[in-house]
């Protein structure tokens, strides 16, 4: 720690351009969110039998919560292969993996048709030990109580409780490796339910080591969205880039983007479907859409000179949100098929509650990181 | 005990049905089918069928005076044009029938009385039938029968009645001549006689249940319970959605959405087309009509039932309105009769998706190209410091 600049509040007002904007899609997410509650589903989106789950689930669960898989992939780094160097990056990506995570579980709460009954989960009575979707809730409930413990030293330094930060920093270590142990479950285990669903799957997409691709570009998103971040909150701000650690973190990151095009592909060839990719159809094409995402950034930052540029790395990071996604929105929903007459295009009401979703978070990035100490001091890392 | 006991009542029915043979020159097959059919139709155990046929074959028939009034004689019609070639004679043989406007040969004043001779011969003894509705209006002057009011008539009939039977749904709660705006203030036996009295309701109504009903006076001396409308329970004591042959289909959300679909082809439920089956109780699907075996009632041949049996449903209701669930009202969770299959992309949300793909992506390429411009600065100040330097050092 005390070979680290201490991390330091942004300041500046809390009322600007962004956070208002932000505000008011909130607002407008809470507004169709307490009439989905009222009426039901049926009334705001447009869920089928044939499309059980639309882009709340697909976007703001499964997007969502790979999207915050930066708290993992950094400490990973950081605690689990000893790389201290990227400690200044722990305290933002945890913060926006904290956000994104409470979010994609209450997501979950949107999506549920008989929300009313959601206690059962947690009921040792009712549970179901067998189902699949009775890991992932439990895992993502207790990943979320683990990344709140692990974000309370931020909250305990601004209010100025340093006993009860001192005390709490010897069990940490046992929670960082919690925190690190519980999104490899249930990352992959949101993959299983590819396994799960079955035949309705593309046979692009449903494949059995799924569990092993949603795992590994769960990092590979959570490292893209760490310099998509960066590079955002640096410009947002009008700080410097803490290019010397993201430099570095893109090389890690093309490392597991190359193991991931290999199982990808290897997959493919092997269970004998890349042909079903040359088809003209909707599914080929997203299917080199969503290969076009992994492969691209090798061009991009390919090399350590092209890695140096912040403008290369962002749009790397991009492409690899991208493709994580893709992955998710072609096995969920494009890939996706019930039957014959079943169609799903998300409703307007379902985009404005997403979109509230990413205004949320957004705010409350913006929030906290004014208030609290959580970005590196301006100029520490230089 | 138990063998003896169906070794009695085979020989008993044996015995009656050998005396019924030789009068009615029917088969005994045919008559023997006749009394388990009533006894069916009137949900009696096993036996019941040898009471029925000792009390046919004990030939007490009883006298009925059978009175017309605001009708269409369908009733009478669908007694005697039943297929079953020994119906006409089973009724005929079955009852006295001493005083029927259409069906007696006797007419004018010595029709008149016949009745009356009828009456008094058998005063207290008789069954009184009606058929038609009374009309009330104006003193009743809109229906007379040799100068006497069918008010009148009706009320003279029963005095001295055992039993009075109203067949029909006209005469049993006012039926098609009642409907609005009923000019002629037509009103059931009930109404009229102020009390209650056995109802047949139906349009026409099924002969069995008719027949099965003075079938009972004549066995147990008694007329079958009743429900609370006075329709006997044995015939009117279920809806007709309950036990439809087309209900599975109702269950399965399987209709017939107009006449001639496909659904209707296949002999879907009807319910969409206004079959009125869920408020309307009556055991047509159960004995069909006209003798002419399963399937042969008005849903079984492709019409929504009009529920005649039942006031404020036939005649009443328009035919094509959808029936009010009596006592299957499903509950929410069950699947909705309609899968909705998604509606795809609509222009507000196809818009708002590309305006916010857009909006990104604008701000991404912006953003990079700043990124972009500020690192040549720094890289050009870098070179320019390292050019500085090199030139300070030289």
């Amino acid at each position: 720690m005390t070979t680290h600049s201490a991390p330091a509040p942004v300041g500046g007002p809390l009322l600007n351009k962004v956070t208002f904007i932000a505000g008011v899609l909130v607002a407008l997410m809470a507004a169709i969110l307490l009439y989905r509650f009222i009426f039901g589903l049926g009334a705001v989106t447009d869920l089928n039998d044939g499309y059980p789950w639309g882009i709340w689930i697909v976007v703001d669960v499964m997007i969502g919560s790979a999207l915050a898989c930066g708290g993992f992939s950094v400490a990973m780094l950081v605690y689990i292969f000893n790389r201290g160097e990227y400690h200044p990056l722990v305290r933002p990506a945890l913060l926006a993996s904290l956000l994104g995570y409470t979010l994609a579980g209450a997501g979950v709460i949107f999506d549920l048709g008989r929300w009313w009954n959601v206690w059962n989960m947690y009921w040792p009575g009712s549970v179901n030990l067998n189902s699949v979707m009775f890991e992932v809730a439990i895992c993502i409930t207790a990943y979320i109580v683990v990344m709140w413990i692990e974000f309370s030293p931020v909250v305990l330094e601004k209010f100025g409780l340093k006993d009860l930060k001192r005390k709490l920093n010897k069990y940490l270590f046992f929670l960082v490796a919690l925190g690190t142990l519980l999104p490899m479950m249930h990352q992959s285990s949101l993959g299983t339910l590819w396994v799960v669903l079955g035949q309705q799957v593309h046979p692009l997409w449903q494949t059995p080591v799924v569990p092993l691709l949603f795992l590994l570009t769960a990092i590979i998103m959570g490292y893209a969205v760490v310099l998509f971040e960066s590079c955002l909150a640096s410009a947002a701000y009008r700080r410097g880039i803490e290019m010397k650690l993201l430099t570095p973190l893109a090389k890690v990151m093309l490392g597991v983007v190359a193991a991931y095009v290999a199982v990808r592909l290897g997959d493919v060839i092997v269970r004998g479907v890349i042909g079903r990719s040359f088809q003209l159809s909707l599914e080929g094409l997203m299917f080199w859409i969503e290969m076009a995402c992994f492969v691209a950034p090798f061009l991009i930052i390919g090399t350590e000179n092209q890695r140096r540029n912040p403008a290369r790395l962002f749009v790397a990071g991009i492409l690899l949100i991208l493709g994580g996604s893709f992955l998710r929105l072609n096995g969920f929903l494009i890939g996706y098929d019930t039957g014959a007459g079943f169609r799903y295009f998300p409703a307007l009401p379902e985009l404005l509650v997403t979109l509230g979703m990413f205004a949320t978070e957004v705010l409350i990035y913006i929030l906290v990181t004014r208030r609290f100490p959580v970005l590196p001091r301006e100029g520490a890392a230089h | 005990m138990q063998a003896t006991f169906f070794h009695e009542t085979h020989r008993a029915t044996e015995a009656a049905a050998d005396a019924v043979e030789r009068r009615l020159r029917i088969s005994r097959r045919d008559f023997l089918q006749f009394c388990s059919g009533v006894a069916a139709t009137l949900g009696l155990p096993a036996g019941a069928e040898a009471a029925i046929a000792k009390a046919v074959e004990a030939a007490k028939r009883p006298s009925v005076i059978w009175l017309h009034f605001q009708e269409c004689t369908g009733c009478s019609e669908s007694l005697l044009r039943a297929e079953h070639p020994t119906l006409e004679k089973l009724i005929l043989d079955v009852i006295s029938l001493d005083y029927h406007e259409t069906l007696m040969v006797a007419a004018g004043h010595q029709a008149e009385k016949a009745r009356k001779d009828a009456m008094a011969a058998n005063k207290g003894k008789y069954v009184l039938v009606v058929e038609g509705a009374i009309p009330t209006k104006d003193k009743g002057i809109y229906c007379k029968i040799g100068g006497q009011t069918a008010v009148d008539l009706v009320k003279e009939c029963a005095a001295d009645a055992a039993a009075v039977i109203a067949i029909g749904s006209c005469a049993s709660w006012g039926g098609m001549p009642s409907t609005d705006p009923n000019p002629t203030g037509a009103s059931s036996v009930g109404e009229v006689l102020g009390k209650p009295v056995v109802t047949i309701p139906g349009c026409p109504p099924n002969p069995y249940n008719f027949l099965a009903t003075v079938v009972h006076f004549l066995t147990f001396g008694k007329l079958p319970a009743v429900d609370k409308l006075g329709r006997p329970l044995f015939a009117y004591g279920r809806l007709v959605h309950e036990h439809c042959e087309r209900r599975a289909h109702f269950d399965a959300g399987r209709f017939a959405m107009e006449f001639g679909d496909e659904g209707h082809r296949k002999g879907y439920c009807l319910y969409k087309l206004g079959c009125k089956g869920p408020e309307t109780y009556a055991n047509c699907p159960t004995i069909g009509f006209g003798d002419a075996g399963e399937g042969n009632w008005p849903v079984g041949c492709g019409h929504p039932c009009i529920g005649c049996t039942e006031k404020g449903v036939g005649f009443a209701k328009p035919i094509h309105a959808v029936a009010k669930m009596l006592n299957v009202v499903p509950p929410l969770q069950y699947a909705r009769i309609v899968e909705e299959q998604g509606r795809g992309a609509t222009f507000a949300s196809a818009a708002a998706l590309a305006a916010v793909a857009g909006a990104a992506a604008g701000a991404a390429a912006m953003l990079t190209r700043n990124l972009g411009m500020s690192h040549k600065a720094e890289e050009l100040e870098k070179a320019q410091d390292k050019a500085d330097k090199s030139k300070a050092e030289v």
